[in-house]
């Protein structure tokens, strides 16, 4: 952070509209990697707890009621103000994160939202009868929940859980706003230093592509895989 | 040997059980008969505990089903159940649908549980269907399918709830003819049913359900051909016209 924010600095004082050069790809992957980073940790962080929260959603009618406020909060207001929220409130508590972690913790509380969606809509899908004809041949709730249930629910879910994650890749671009320079944010620097937008920006939006098509690529291969 | 003691149940305020007291032993056939909603089939699902009851007592092989301290999990494995809805598993092959509880209830490895699935599965002539997925079976075969399912866990007893009621017409015959050949082979069954003809040639002994009472009980000709109450007569009068 300390060493993008110097080099940004150096760059604008010393090179004002300077064409690109090749030393400026070290920034630029340095930014990618940032972008893969959150969306990796948000991602995982973000899954883990939407499947813990989906379940006891559809497992506890006091959480299916109680956490429909903090679900509608979280969906309705646009991530770049939680992002700033958030920010400002471990300020007030007089904490220092590291702007990467606020926004791991933002973006993975918003995947979690989505995720616990699917994972209830998932398990809904499957017929109760199901769960009966493995509790009839002896399976536990825990057996019957991972031999039948989760499979089962995997599929109804996915394919909107591989939608919700390419959103969140997309959405790490917003970090930004608590000034953390990933991948958007660095081209932005280099578009404000040399004038080259276009090709900048091309470039970065193929750089997207690229980490969310594999992901696309590979979630219909699955589907077909699972397809019953 | 199964043992009903005055058994009430009850859906909210809808009383569906009023008092039922049966035994079956080992090695017999009952069928259950009646009009829907005689509460038949629920008797069924309080045998092996997947309905709990309000007043009363079920004992299988002497364990009392819905005693607190009831191991259920280890009780339906002496308790065969096969339902109206096939409730095949749709993600699993017919091989691993069968071969599925064996492995994580009895805990026997994944190459055993194979074996005594294909086992199963040829024995209710699915044997060229192992790999086959259950959207792709008819609903005779499907309901085999789950026959083969809950004899793979080897049960002391088999109960059968309206196991024909969703089938086509013509798919009936195969899975009574599975239903025959386990009381051949000396499995002891309860078998809930419309069709009373089946009933009086395989059932040993016959209950004629009425509002949540047992109204007959007896051999299985005798309710048939010459039932004792007027009720029963009634009944049959009707199914069989």
């Amino acid at each position: 952070m300390a060493r993008l924010q110097t080099g940004l600095n150096v760059m604008q004082f010393v090179l004002p509209y300077s064409g690109l050069q090749w030393s400026d790809l070290p920034f630029m992957l340095e930014g990618a990697w940032r972008t893969i980073m959150l969306t990796i940790m948000a991602g995982s962080l973000g899954t883990l707890l939407g499947v813990i929260v989906g379940w006891l959603r559809e497992t506890f009618v006091s959480f299916r009621i109680g956490l429909i406020p903090f679900i509608d909060v979280i969906r309705s207001v646009p991530l770049i103000i939680q992002f700033i929220l958030v920010n400002s409130f471990q300020s007030i508590l007089g904490l220092q994160f590291d702007p990467f972690w606020i926004g791991v913790v933002t973006l993975s509380i918003y995947m979690a939202v989505l995720t616990s969606e699917l994972v209830r809509a998932g398990l809904q899908s499957v017929r109760p009868e199901l769960s009966r004809a493995g509790r009839s041949l002896g399976m536990s709730y825990w057996q019957g929940f991972l031999h039948i249930r989760a499979p089962l629910a995997i599929r109804t879910a996915l394919p909107g859980w591989i939608g919700a994650l390419i959103a969140l890749t997309k959405d790490t671009a917003l970090v930004s706003v608590i000034g953390y320079i990933e991948l958007l944010r660095a081209a932005q620097v280099l578009i404000n230093r040399s004038n080259e937008a276009l090709l900048i920006l091309a470039g970065v939006g193929l750089f997207y592509f690229v980490i969310c098509y594999p992901v696309s690529l590979y979630a219909r291969r699955l589907e077909r895989r699972l397809a019953i | 040997m199964i043992e009903i003691h005055n058994v009430h149940k009850a859906f909210g305020s809808l009383k569906v059980i009023r008092g039922v007291d049966l035994e079956i032993k080992k090695g017999e056939v009952l069928c259950l008969i009646g009009a829907s909603g005689s509460g038949k089939s629920t008797l069924l699902q309080c045998v092996n505990g997947l309905e709990p009851i309000q007043q009363g007592e079920i004992q299988v092989d002497g364990i009392s089903v819905h005693a607190k301290d009831t191991n259920l999990n280890k009780l339906r494995q002496k308790l065969g159940i096969v339902f109206q809805q096939y409730n095949a598993f749709p993600h699993l092959t017919a091989l691993e649908n069968v071969a599925l509880a064996p492995r994580v209830v009895k805990r026997i490895s994944k190459a055993e549980a194979r074996a005594l699935a294909s086992k199963h599965l040829k024995h209710v002539g699915l044997g060229d269907k192992e790999d086959v997925f259950p959207s792709r079976l008819s609903g005779g075969q499907q309901q085999r399918l789950a026959i083969a399912r809950a004899l793979a866990m080897e049960p002391s007893y088999m109960l059968f709830d309206e196991v024909t009621s969703a089938l086509d017409p013509e798919l009936v015959g195969e899975v009574l003819d599975t239903l025959r050949m386990l009381k051949s082979e000396g499995m002891t069954m309860v078998v809930v049913t419309h069709d009373i003809v089946f009933a009086r040639e395989t059932g040993d002994r016959i209950a004629f359900f009425k509002d949540g009472r047992i109204c007959e009980v007896g051999e299985a000709w005798q309710v048939v051909n010459a039932p004792r109450e007027e009720h029963t007569r009634q009944f049959l009068k009707r199914v069989l016209a």
